[in-house]
């Protein structure tokens, strides 16, 4: 069970210019279902829902209960799209990985995308250059800068240091649980594979941990778009 | 058994600036294809339907209230309708009164009316009668007298005689 990564280091000449191949497929294909999944949901609309529309529907309610949980819907619901699109697209990130894992010739192919800190990282810091600029373009220039100094001024450093930790933290805390239950899994894999008895031993706890683990990629899932709102709801809602 | 290097999954990938743009890139395309496709048309026909359910609610209410008021004046109209027919009957029975009374009044004067007549028939019908009966009795005695005093009577005598006798019998009557 070596685990390489399918690298390409240095693409054209630019030395700090790598890609894992691995990476950039999962995230592709992560994309594609989510968006296979939306355009087939949203499909043949309809004012008296039917099957797919429904859930699709059920979805959307959903976040938009999230959304309204941290801050007035009115300011709150041009960011639907991009929270939905977020939770579908860690969600099924986070479960790409529980199905199998896929290598070749030595290197590790199929996994969940957002298992590399990479990844997750920059969706983290999208969110928080996204709640930035929403905060400069809803509450203005001078708002924007006026909170960084409510509601005492001496909070300054405290905030701009939060501002990188709630960067850190989000991207982290998605990779972390994904990263650990893949590791769990592969362990898993490997003591099955190890011989009969261990297979007959490893096959509940495998079972068990697979289906935790698509309960942590939901939790997961939910959590960064929860924080992600509230981080936005921070930045562009009034005094609360 | 287990390979110690499995604690190190993954562990050479670091933070790789092409997965990092690639990501980004990606679901920058994900989320702008996906809104295009997906989110606006299915936002849209929620906010269709909602704006629909609002619109129904308001028209099944509104036709509530004309329900109401066209029960209210089809009652009005009821009520109105049921005074105008008591006022008919009433009106109607009225008038049979009073035409029966005039009716009787009429039918009572008619009665005198006839009455009367008939009376002055019989009076008229009297007199003649009497008058036939003078002309009769003055011939028949005229007659009798002449039988009996036929030879003894001139004319003139007889004539004077039958007259007085006529007055006494017009005086006795």
């Amino acid at each position: 069970m070596d685990h390489g990564s399918p690298m390409i280091e240095d693409v054209f000449g630019i030395s700090w210019l790598d890609f894992n191949q691995s990476n950039v497929l999962m995230t592709f294909v992560a994309s594609v279902i989510v968006f296979l999944i939306a355009v087939i949901g949203s499909r043949n609309l309809q004012r008296k829902p039917t099957g797919f529309q429904n859930f699709m529907e059920w979805v959307v309610d959903f976040v938009k209960g999230m959304i309204s949980s941290t801050m007035d819907w009115k300011t709150g619901r041009q960011f639907l799209p991009l929270a939905i699109t977020l939770l579908m697209y860690i969600f099924i990130a986070n479960i790409l990985g529980i199905m199998f894992m896929v290598e070749y010739n030595g290197d590790l192919w199929w996994k969940s995308p957002t298992a590399d800190p990479g990844v997750t990282l920059t969706l983290a810091v999208m969110v928080v250059a996204l709640t930035h600029y929403f905060g400069v373009k809803l509450k203005g220039g001078k708002g924007y800068v006026k909170d960084f100094f409510s509601p005492i001024p001496i909070l300054f450093p405290l905030k701009i240091v939060e501002e990188f930790a709630n960067t850190l933290t989000l991207g982290m805390r998605l990779y972390g649980n994904i990263f650990a239950g893949e590791v769990l899994l592969a362990l898993l894999v490997s003591l099955m594979a190890s011989g009969a008895l261990e297979a007959a031993a490893g096959f509940l706890p495998m079972l068990l941990w697979q289906g935790f683990k698509l309960f942590i990629s939901g939790i997961q899932a939910f959590i960064f778009v929860m924080l992600a709102m509230v981080y936005m709801s921070h930045k562009v809602s009034h005094d609360h | 058994m287990l390979d110690p290097r499995l604690f190190i999954l993954n562990a050479e990938i670091g933070f790789n600036a092409g997965d990092m743009i690639v990501q980004l890139v990606m679901f920058v395309i994900l989320l702008a294809l996906i809104t295009k496709f997906a989110w606006r048309p299915l936002m849209n026909v929620m906010q269709e339907r909602e704006e629909h359910i609002a619109t129904e609610i308001d028209s099944a209410e509104k036709n509530r209230q004309e329900a109401e008021r066209l029960m209210k004046e089809a009652q009005d109209e009821l009520k109105g309708t049921r005074a105008n027919a008591q006022k008919i009957i009433d009106d109607a029975r009225q008038t049979a009164k009073s035409e029966e009374a005039d009716m009787i009044q009429a039918a009572k004067s008619e009665a005198e009316r006839i009455k009367e007549n008939a009376r002055q028939e019989i009076e008229q019908e009297k007199e003649r009668a009497v008058q036939a009966l003078q002309e009769q009795v003055g011939t028949l005695s005229v007659q009798i007298a002449s039988k009996v005093i036929e030879k003894e009577l001139t004319v003139d005598e007889q004539e004077k005689l039958i007259n007085e006798y006529l007055e006494k019998v017009g005086e006795s009557k």
